[in-house]
Protein backbone atom coordinates (compact mmCIF):
# COMPACT_ATOMS: atom_id res chain seq x y z
CA UNK A 1 0.00 0.00 0.00
CA UNK A 2 1.22 3.41 -0.87
CA UNK A 3 1.55 6.16 1.73
CA UNK A 4 -1.43 8.68 1.83
CA UNK A 5 0.26 11.38 -0.45
CA UNK A 6 -2.36 14.19 -0.72
CA UNK A 7 -3.76 16.31 1.54
CA UNK A 8 -7.45 17.58 2.14
CA UNK A 9 -6.41 21.07 3.32
CA UNK A 10 -7.15 23.54 0.95
CA UNK A 11 -4.12 25.75 0.37
CA UNK A 12 -3.40 28.78 2.25
CA UNK A 13 -4.70 31.94 0.94
CA UNK A 14 -2.70 35.36 0.44
CA UNK A 15 0.90 34.00 1.86
CA UNK A 16 2.05 32.25 -0.88
CA UNK A 17 5.87 33.82 -2.19
CA UNK A 18 5.55 36.77 -4.58
CA UNK A 19 2.31 37.72 -2.53
CA UNK A 20 3.85 38.80 0.70
CA UNK A 21 2.70 42.11 2.00
CA UNK A 22 5.74 44.26 2.15
CA UNK A 23 7.24 44.46 5.91
CA UNK A 24 9.13 47.29 7.69
CA UNK A 25 9.17 50.97 7.19
CA UNK A 26 7.73 53.82 8.84
CA UNK A 27 4.76 52.72 8.12
CA UNK A 28 4.72 49.57 9.88
CA UNK A 29 6.72 50.62 12.45
CA UNK A 30 4.48 53.48 13.36
CA UNK A 31 1.40 51.29 12.69
CA UNK A 32 2.67 48.48 15.42
CA UNK A 33 2.53 48.83 18.71
CA UNK A 34 5.93 48.24 19.61
CA UNK A 35 6.89 50.76 16.92
CA UNK A 36 4.86 53.27 18.15
CA UNK A 37 6.65 52.75 22.11
CA UNK A 38 10.25 52.73 19.50
CA UNK A 39 9.09 55.99 18.48
CA UNK A 40 8.20 57.62 21.88
CA UNK A 41 11.24 56.30 23.22
CA UNK A 42 13.47 58.08 20.47
CA UNK A 43 11.40 61.55 21.11
CA UNK A 44 11.41 60.89 24.96
CA UNK A 45 15.39 60.45 24.47
CA UNK A 46 15.64 63.74 22.14
CA UNK A 47 13.81 65.75 24.72
CA UNK A 48 15.84 64.35 27.55
CA UNK A 49 18.98 65.13 26.18
CA UNK A 50 17.38 68.41 25.39
CA UNK A 51 16.70 68.74 29.28
CA UNK A 52 20.02 68.06 30.63
CA UNK A 53 21.12 70.90 28.19
CA UNK A 54 18.24 72.87 29.25
CA UNK A 55 19.35 72.65 33.07
CA UNK A 56 23.04 73.42 33.04
CA UNK A 57 22.07 76.15 30.69
CA UNK A 58 19.76 77.51 33.47
CA UNK A 59 22.62 76.96 36.40
CA UNK A 60 24.59 79.95 34.87
CA UNK A 61 22.20 82.22 36.34
CA UNK A 62 24.09 81.44 39.75
CA UNK A 63 27.24 82.79 38.15
CA UNK A 64 25.61 86.59 37.50
CA UNK A 65 23.19 88.52 35.21
CA UNK A 66 26.44 88.78 32.55
CA UNK A 67 27.04 85.42 32.25
CA UNK A 68 23.68 84.15 32.15
CA UNK A 69 22.52 86.70 29.38
CA UNK A 70 25.90 86.13 27.52
CA UNK A 71 24.95 82.36 26.97
CA UNK A 72 21.32 83.76 25.98
CA UNK A 73 22.98 85.76 23.08
CA UNK A 74 25.22 82.72 22.89
CA UNK A 75 22.14 80.36 21.95
CA UNK A 76 21.42 82.73 18.93
CA UNK A 77 24.80 82.59 17.34
CA UNK A 78 25.46 78.82 18.05
CA UNK A 79 27.01 77.56 14.86
CA UNK A 80 28.27 81.06 13.45
CA UNK A 81 29.41 81.79 11.06
CA UNK A 82 28.46 78.44 8.83
CA UNK A 83 24.85 79.49 10.47
CA UNK A 84 22.66 82.83 10.03
CA UNK A 85 21.53 84.66 13.55
CA UNK A 86 19.45 82.28 15.21
CA UNK A 87 19.37 79.29 12.60
CA UNK A 88 21.15 76.89 15.39
CA UNK A 89 18.20 77.97 17.88
CA UNK A 90 15.61 77.29 14.87
CA UNK A 91 17.11 73.57 14.21
CA UNK A 92 16.90 72.83 17.41
CA UNK A 93 13.28 74.05 18.25
CA UNK A 94 12.05 72.23 15.05
CA UNK A 95 13.54 68.92 16.41
CA UNK A 96 12.15 69.22 19.10
CA UNK A 97 8.50 70.30 18.18
CA UNK A 98 8.95 67.15 15.62
CA UNK A 99 9.77 65.29 19.00
CA UNK A 100 7.32 66.76 21.22
CA UNK A 101 4.65 66.18 18.37
CA UNK A 102 5.86 62.55 17.88
CA UNK A 103 5.63 61.66 21.45
CA UNK A 104 2.02 62.83 22.16
CA UNK A 105 0.31 61.55 19.27
CA UNK A 106 2.10 58.08 19.76
CA UNK A 107 1.05 58.86 23.50
CA UNK A 108 -2.46 59.54 22.83
CA UNK A 109 -3.25 56.69 20.27
CA UNK A 110 -1.58 53.70 22.58
CA UNK A 111 -3.74 55.15 25.52
CA UNK A 112 -6.53 55.13 23.50
CA UNK A 113 -5.69 51.38 21.99
CA UNK A 114 -4.79 50.33 26.14
CA UNK A 115 -7.85 52.45 27.61
CA UNK A 116 -10.42 50.35 25.25
CA UNK A 117 -8.09 46.79 25.55
CA UNK A 118 -9.47 46.54 29.57
CA UNK A 119 -12.78 48.10 29.20
CA UNK A 120 -14.41 45.98 32.24
CA UNK A 121 -12.64 47.20 35.67
CA UNK A 122 -11.96 44.63 38.84
CA UNK A 123 -14.46 45.09 41.58
CA UNK A 124 -11.38 44.39 43.89
CA UNK A 125 -8.82 46.50 42.86
CA UNK A 126 -4.75 46.77 44.43
CA UNK A 127 -2.29 48.93 43.71
CA UNK A 128 0.77 47.94 43.08
CA UNK A 129 2.62 50.57 40.96
CA UNK A 130 4.78 52.93 41.24
CA UNK A 131 3.49 57.12 41.58
CA UNK A 132 5.78 57.40 38.69
CA UNK A 133 4.29 54.89 36.71
CA UNK A 134 0.28 55.78 37.62
CA UNK A 135 0.82 59.29 36.91
CA UNK A 136 2.67 58.59 33.33
CA UNK A 137 -0.34 59.70 31.08
CA UNK A 138 -2.00 62.63 33.32
CA UNK A 139 1.82 63.96 34.28
CA UNK A 140 2.51 63.87 30.56
CA UNK A 141 -0.50 66.46 29.47
CA UNK A 142 0.46 68.62 32.62
CA UNK A 143 3.72 69.04 30.51
CA UNK A 144 2.91 69.69 27.35
CA UNK A 145 0.07 72.16 28.98
CA UNK A 146 3.48 73.59 30.98
CA UNK A 147 5.24 74.04 27.93
CA UNK A 148 2.93 76.06 26.71
CA UNK A 149 2.91 78.45 29.11
CA UNK A 150 6.72 78.25 29.57
CA UNK A 151 7.28 79.33 25.53
CA UNK A 152 4.28 82.44 26.46
CA UNK A 153 5.85 83.63 29.76
CA UNK A 154 10.00 83.45 28.87
CA UNK A 155 10.18 83.46 25.28
CA UNK A 156 7.40 85.40 23.50
CA UNK A 157 6.58 87.05 26.81
CA UNK A 158 2.97 87.18 26.30
CA UNK A 159 1.84 85.72 29.88
CA UNK A 160 5.37 87.34 31.35
CA UNK A 161 4.28 89.25 34.42
CA UNK A 162 6.07 93.02 34.56
CA UNK A 163 7.40 94.18 31.08
CA UNK A 164 9.17 91.73 29.14
CA UNK A 165 12.83 92.32 27.83
CA UNK A 166 14.01 90.51 24.74
CA UNK A 167 17.54 90.04 25.56
CA UNK A 168 17.61 90.14 29.31
CA UNK A 169 16.84 86.67 30.26
CA UNK A 170 18.15 86.98 33.76
CA UNK A 171 15.53 89.97 34.62
CA UNK A 172 12.67 88.15 33.25
CA UNK A 173 13.33 84.94 35.06
CA UNK A 174 13.50 86.97 38.21
CA UNK A 175 10.49 88.28 37.48
CA UNK A 176 9.03 85.68 36.88
CA UNK A 177 9.86 83.88 40.00
CA UNK A 178 8.74 86.87 42.30
CA UNK A 179 5.06 85.78 41.38
CA UNK A 180 3.41 83.41 43.32
CA UNK A 181 1.49 81.49 40.10
CA UNK A 182 5.17 81.15 38.47
CA UNK A 183 6.69 79.40 41.39
CA UNK A 184 3.50 77.20 41.70
CA UNK A 185 2.90 76.42 37.84
CA UNK A 186 7.11 75.64 37.71
CA UNK A 187 7.28 73.49 40.74
CA UNK A 188 4.10 71.27 39.85
CA UNK A 189 5.68 70.89 36.54
CA UNK A 190 9.27 70.08 37.88
CA UNK A 191 8.03 67.39 40.14
CA UNK A 192 5.80 65.78 37.17
CA UNK A 193 8.83 66.24 34.60
CA UNK A 194 11.32 64.03 37.17
CA UNK A 195 8.29 61.56 37.83
CA UNK A 196 8.10 61.17 33.84
CA UNK A 197 11.40 60.92 33.53
CA UNK A 198 11.64 58.69 36.50
CA UNK A 199 9.74 56.06 34.73
CA UNK A 200 10.27 57.06 31.31
CA UNK A 201 13.81 56.50 31.12
CA UNK A 202 13.75 53.29 32.26
CA UNK A 203 10.52 52.25 29.90
CA UNK A 204 12.73 53.93 26.63
CA UNK A 205 15.41 51.36 27.75
CA UNK A 206 13.21 48.52 27.62
CA UNK A 207 11.50 49.82 24.45
CA UNK A 208 14.76 49.73 22.24
CA UNK A 209 15.52 46.60 23.93
CA UNK A 210 18.58 47.64 26.02
CA UNK A 211 17.39 46.19 29.28
CA UNK A 212 18.24 42.70 30.51
CA UNK A 213 17.93 40.61 33.89
CA UNK A 214 21.84 41.82 34.60
CA UNK A 215 21.53 45.72 33.76
CA UNK A 216 18.17 46.18 35.45
CA UNK A 217 19.53 47.63 38.48
CA UNK A 218 22.05 49.78 36.71
CA UNK A 219 19.15 51.11 34.26
CA UNK A 220 16.82 52.08 37.15
CA UNK A 221 19.44 53.40 38.76
CA UNK A 222 20.26 55.45 35.93
CA UNK A 223 16.61 56.64 35.54
CA UNK A 224 16.55 57.94 39.61
CA UNK A 225 19.48 59.65 39.41
CA UNK A 226 18.72 61.57 35.99
CA UNK A 227 15.37 62.22 37.21
CA UNK A 228 16.53 63.58 40.89
CA UNK A 229 19.98 65.56 39.09
CA UNK A 230 17.36 67.28 36.62
CA UNK A 231 14.86 68.10 39.24
CA UNK A 232 17.19 69.35 41.63
CA UNK A 233 18.49 71.76 38.89
CA UNK A 234 15.41 73.15 38.07
CA UNK A 235 13.81 73.85 40.87
CA UNK A 236 17.16 75.42 42.52
CA UNK A 237 16.54 78.49 40.05
CA UNK A 238 12.88 79.27 41.49
CA UNK A 239 14.18 78.66 45.12
CA UNK A 240 17.58 80.83 44.73
CA UNK A 241 15.03 83.54 43.32
CA UNK A 242 12.78 83.02 46.41
CA UNK A 243 15.59 83.20 48.93
CA UNK A 244 17.34 86.29 46.91
CA UNK A 245 20.51 84.58 46.17
CA UNK A 246 19.22 85.59 42.48
CA UNK A 247 17.77 89.16 42.55
CA UNK B 1 -12.84 27.61 58.32
CA UNK B 2 -15.94 29.54 57.52
CA UNK B 3 -15.85 32.17 54.26
CA UNK B 4 -17.64 34.69 52.68
CA UNK B 5 -17.16 34.68 48.86
CA UNK B 6 -17.95 37.49 46.09
CA UNK B 7 -18.31 36.20 43.28
CA UNK B 8 -19.18 37.34 39.48
CA UNK B 9 -21.94 35.74 37.69
CA UNK B 10 -22.91 36.19 34.57
CA UNK B 11 -24.88 33.73 32.66
CA UNK B 12 -24.31 34.11 29.28
CA UNK B 13 -22.09 36.42 27.09
CA UNK B 14 -24.25 38.82 26.36
CA UNK B 15 -26.30 39.77 29.55
CA UNK B 16 -24.66 41.52 32.47
CA UNK B 17 -22.99 40.18 35.56
CA UNK B 18 -22.83 41.25 39.09
CA UNK B 19 -20.63 40.01 42.10
CA UNK B 20 -23.13 37.79 44.06
CA UNK B 21 -22.65 36.96 47.69
CA UNK B 22 -22.34 33.10 49.21
CA UNK B 23 -21.66 31.88 52.65
CA UNK B 24 -19.17 28.50 52.32
CA UNK B 25 -18.72 26.04 55.38
CA UNK B 26 -16.83 23.93 56.51
CA UNK B 27 -13.53 24.59 54.42
CA UNK B 28 -10.57 22.82 54.89
CA UNK B 29 -6.90 24.47 54.85
CA UNK B 30 -5.91 21.83 53.12
CA UNK B 31 -8.65 22.37 50.45
CA UNK B 32 -6.97 24.07 46.76
CA UNK B 33 -9.08 27.16 45.32
CA UNK B 34 -10.77 25.19 43.18
CA UNK B 35 -11.54 22.60 45.73
CA UNK B 36 -13.47 24.96 47.77
CA UNK B 37 -15.13 26.18 44.83
CA UNK B 38 -16.37 22.97 44.17
CA UNK B 39 -17.75 22.38 47.49
CA UNK B 40 -19.73 25.65 47.19
CA UNK B 41 -21.07 24.03 43.90
CA UNK B 42 -22.57 21.08 45.47
CA UNK B 43 -24.36 22.96 47.81
CA UNK B 44 -25.72 25.34 44.91
CA UNK B 45 -26.49 22.09 42.88
CA UNK B 46 -28.36 20.42 45.90
CA UNK B 47 -30.53 23.99 46.47
CA UNK B 48 -31.25 23.81 43.06
CA UNK B 49 -29.23 26.83 41.56
CA UNK B 50 -26.89 27.27 38.88
CA UNK B 51 -23.75 26.25 39.93
CA UNK B 52 -20.90 28.36 39.11
CA UNK B 53 -18.99 27.87 35.71
CA UNK B 54 -14.57 28.00 36.09
CA UNK B 55 -12.20 26.82 33.97
CA UNK B 56 -10.22 23.83 35.44
CA UNK B 57 -8.08 21.05 33.70
CA UNK B 58 -5.18 19.33 34.87
CA UNK B 59 -5.58 20.98 39.31
CA UNK B 60 -1.73 20.62 38.81
CA UNK B 61 -0.48 24.03 38.05
CA UNK B 62 1.04 22.62 34.60
CA UNK B 63 -2.14 23.38 32.09
CA UNK B 64 -2.93 26.83 32.66
CA UNK B 65 -6.28 26.51 32.18
CA UNK B 66 -7.62 27.80 35.43
CA UNK B 67 -7.90 31.70 35.58
CA UNK B 68 -9.54 33.19 38.51
CA UNK B 69 -8.53 37.33 40.09
CA UNK B 70 -8.85 36.22 43.52
CA UNK B 71 -9.24 39.48 45.80
CA UNK B 72 -7.67 41.43 43.12
CA UNK B 73 -4.98 39.21 42.37
CA UNK B 74 -4.60 36.88 39.23
CA UNK B 75 -4.29 33.40 40.69
CA UNK B 76 -5.12 35.03 44.26
CA UNK B 77 -1.94 36.17 46.94
CA UNK B 78 0.58 32.92 46.13
CA UNK B 79 2.66 32.53 43.24
CA UNK B 80 1.13 29.93 41.74
CA UNK B 81 -2.05 29.09 39.61
CA UNK B 82 -5.45 28.71 41.30
CA UNK B 83 -5.97 25.59 41.09
CA UNK B 84 -2.74 25.13 43.45
CA UNK B 85 -3.60 27.80 45.99
CA UNK B 86 -4.67 26.62 49.46
CA UNK B 87 -7.53 28.00 51.98
CA UNK B 88 -4.31 27.52 54.46
CA UNK B 89 -3.58 31.28 52.67
CA UNK B 90 -6.71 33.12 54.10
CA UNK B 91 -7.96 33.30 57.49
CA UNK B 92 -11.06 31.96 58.99
CA UNK B 93 -13.91 34.08 58.63
CA UNK B 94 -12.31 36.27 55.19
CA UNK B 95 -14.15 37.40 52.27
CA UNK B 96 -13.42 36.51 49.05
CA UNK B 97 -13.59 38.03 45.91
CA UNK B 98 -13.47 36.23 42.76
CA UNK B 99 -13.54 37.67 39.59
CA UNK B 100 -13.02 36.37 35.65
CA UNK B 101 -10.10 37.62 33.90
CA UNK B 102 -10.61 41.39 32.59
CA UNK B 103 -9.49 42.20 29.21
CA UNK B 104 -11.56 43.08 25.88
CA UNK B 105 -9.31 40.28 24.35
CA UNK B 106 -10.74 37.78 26.66
CA UNK B 107 -14.62 38.08 26.52
CA UNK B 108 -16.63 36.91 29.11
CA UNK B 109 -18.11 33.08 28.17
CA UNK B 110 -19.85 32.82 31.36
CA UNK B 111 -19.44 33.71 35.15
CA UNK B 112 -15.54 32.99 35.51
CA UNK B 113 -14.69 31.21 32.56
CA UNK B 114 -13.29 33.81 29.76
CA UNK B 115 -12.41 32.93 25.89
CA UNK B 116 -8.67 32.93 25.75
CA UNK B 117 -8.88 31.37 21.95
CA UNK B 118 -6.65 35.09 21.08
CA UNK B 119 -3.68 32.97 22.25
CA UNK B 120 -4.52 30.30 20.24
CA UNK B 121 -4.65 32.92 17.40
CA UNK B 122 -1.34 34.40 18.11
CA UNK B 123 0.56 30.97 19.03
CA UNK B 124 -0.83 29.61 15.15
CA UNK B 125 0.87 33.34 13.94
CA UNK B 126 3.92 31.89 14.66
CA UNK B 127 4.59 29.83 18.08
CA UNK B 128 6.13 27.29 16.10
CA UNK B 129 9.08 25.69 14.34
CA UNK B 130 9.15 24.41 11.27
CA UNK B 131 11.26 20.87 11.99
CA UNK B 132 11.02 17.64 9.90
CA UNK B 133 8.81 15.39 11.82
CA UNK B 134 9.52 11.63 11.85
CA UNK B 135 11.77 9.76 14.11
CA UNK B 136 13.30 11.40 17.06
CA UNK B 137 16.62 13.50 15.79
CA UNK B 138 19.79 12.04 18.05
CA UNK B 139 19.63 14.33 21.15
CA UNK B 140 23.35 15.79 20.44
CA UNK B 141 22.97 16.73 16.82
CA UNK B 142 22.09 20.25 17.42
CA UNK B 143 24.62 21.88 19.94
CA UNK B 144 22.54 24.81 21.97
CA UNK B 145 24.67 26.53 24.27
CA UNK B 146 23.64 26.41 27.91
CA UNK B 147 23.46 29.90 28.62
CA UNK B 148 20.55 29.84 25.57
CA UNK B 149 18.84 26.55 26.88
CA UNK B 150 18.41 27.85 30.13
CA UNK B 151 17.05 30.83 28.28
CA UNK B 152 14.98 29.26 26.05
CA UNK B 153 14.10 26.97 28.99
CA UNK B 154 13.01 29.93 31.55
CA UNK B 155 10.52 30.75 28.71
CA UNK B 156 9.60 27.68 27.64
CA UNK B 157 7.61 26.97 31.58
CA UNK B 158 4.87 29.92 30.16
CA UNK B 159 1.75 27.56 30.16
CA UNK B 160 -0.44 30.28 28.26
CA UNK B 161 -2.74 31.20 31.34
CA UNK B 162 -3.06 34.77 30.58
CA UNK B 163 -2.65 36.09 33.94
CA UNK B 164 -0.37 38.54 32.21
CA UNK B 165 -3.11 39.88 30.43
CA UNK B 166 -5.55 39.87 33.35
CA UNK B 167 -2.82 41.47 35.93
CA UNK B 168 -2.23 44.09 33.01
CA UNK B 169 -4.10 47.32 33.78
CA UNK B 170 -3.86 47.74 29.73
CA UNK B 171 -4.80 44.29 29.21
CA UNK B 172 -1.71 43.75 27.01
CA UNK B 173 -0.26 40.27 26.03
CA UNK B 174 3.34 41.28 25.73
CA UNK B 175 4.81 38.85 28.51
CA UNK B 176 2.91 35.81 27.04
CA UNK B 177 3.91 36.85 23.08
CA UNK B 178 7.53 37.68 24.53
CA UNK B 179 7.71 34.34 26.55
CA UNK B 180 6.75 32.58 23.07
CA UNK B 181 9.02 34.39 21.14
CA UNK B 182 12.17 34.55 23.05
CA UNK B 183 12.07 30.87 23.82
CA UNK B 184 12.11 29.48 19.97
CA UNK B 185 14.23 32.86 18.71
CA UNK B 186 17.00 31.62 20.61
CA UNK B 187 17.22 28.13 19.86
CA UNK B 188 18.92 26.72 16.52
CA UNK B 189 15.06 24.90 15.73
CA UNK B 190 13.41 28.48 15.48
CA UNK B 191 15.95 30.24 13.74
CA UNK B 192 14.58 29.87 10.16
CA UNK B 193 11.43 31.78 11.31
CA UNK B 194 13.16 33.84 13.46
CA UNK B 195 11.84 37.61 12.07
CA UNK B 196 8.77 36.04 10.45
CA UNK B 197 8.00 34.99 14.09
CA UNK B 198 8.43 38.02 16.11
CA UNK B 199 6.51 40.27 13.62
CA UNK B 200 3.59 37.86 12.76
CA UNK B 201 3.24 37.23 16.91
CA UNK B 202 2.98 40.54 17.67
CA UNK B 203 1.01 41.33 14.22
CA UNK B 204 -1.77 39.24 15.83
CA UNK B 205 -1.13 40.41 19.26
CA UNK B 206 -2.42 43.74 18.02
CA UNK B 207 -5.05 42.25 15.60
CA UNK B 208 -6.53 40.70 18.35
CA UNK B 209 -7.01 43.67 20.78
CA UNK B 210 -4.41 43.08 23.44
CA UNK B 211 -3.19 46.87 24.76
CA UNK B 212 0.14 48.23 24.46
CA UNK B 213 3.24 47.54 27.60
CA UNK B 214 4.01 50.93 29.80
CA UNK B 215 6.65 48.59 31.94
CA UNK B 216 4.22 48.58 34.97
CA UNK B 217 4.95 45.31 35.86
CA UNK B 218 1.88 43.72 36.73
CA UNK B 219 2.22 40.96 34.82
CA UNK B 220 5.56 39.72 36.08
CA UNK B 221 4.27 39.79 39.16
CA UNK B 222 1.51 37.84 38.65
CA UNK B 223 3.19 35.06 36.61
CA UNK B 224 2.93 31.87 38.08
CA UNK B 225 5.62 30.31 36.32
CA UNK B 226 7.72 33.51 36.86
CA UNK B 227 8.19 34.66 34.14
CA UNK B 228 10.75 37.65 34.43
CA UNK B 229 9.68 41.29 32.99
CA UNK B 230 13.05 41.95 31.01
CA UNK B 231 11.24 39.14 28.58
CA UNK B 232 9.44 42.04 26.75
CA UNK B 233 12.54 44.17 26.75
CA UNK B 234 14.21 40.68 24.88
CA UNK B 235 11.24 40.78 22.72
CA UNK B 236 11.40 44.39 21.56
CA UNK B 237 14.92 43.96 21.14
CA UNK B 238 14.19 41.30 18.72
CA UNK B 239 11.10 42.87 17.05
CA UNK B 240 13.37 46.11 16.04
CA UNK B 241 15.81 43.81 14.68
CA UNK B 242 13.44 41.84 12.38
CA UNK B 243 11.85 45.28 11.05
CA UNK B 244 15.54 46.32 10.07
CA UNK B 245 16.08 43.34 8.38
CA UNK B 246 12.46 42.61 6.49
CA UNK B 247 10.85 43.73 3.88
CA UNK B 248 11.37 39.93 3.54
Amino acid sequence: MALDTRTRRTPSKGTGAGQRPVRGGPRALWDSTIGKKAVMAVTGLIMLGYLVAHMMGNLKIFFGPGEFNGYGHWLRTMGAPVLHHEWGLWLVRIVLVVAVVGHAVAAYQLSRRDIRARPAKYAHTKRRTSYATRTMRWGGVILALFIVWHVLDLTTGHTHPGGFQEGHPYQNVVDTFSTWYGNVIYLVAVLAMGLHVRHGFWSAAQTLGVGNARRERVLKAGANGLALLLTAGFVSVPVAVMTGLVS
Amino acid sequence: MKLTLRVWRQPAADTDGAMTTYEVDSVSPDMSFLEMLDTLNEELILRGEDPVAFDHDCREGICGACSLVINGDAHGPERTTSCQLHMRSFQDGDTIDVEPWRAAAFPVVKDLVVDRSAFDRIIQAGGYVSAPTGSAPEAHATPVPKADADFAFEHAECIGCGACVAACPNGSAMLFTSAKVNHLGVLPQGAPERETRVLDMVDQMDAEGFGGCTLTGECATACPKGIPLPSIAAMNKEWLRAARKSPR
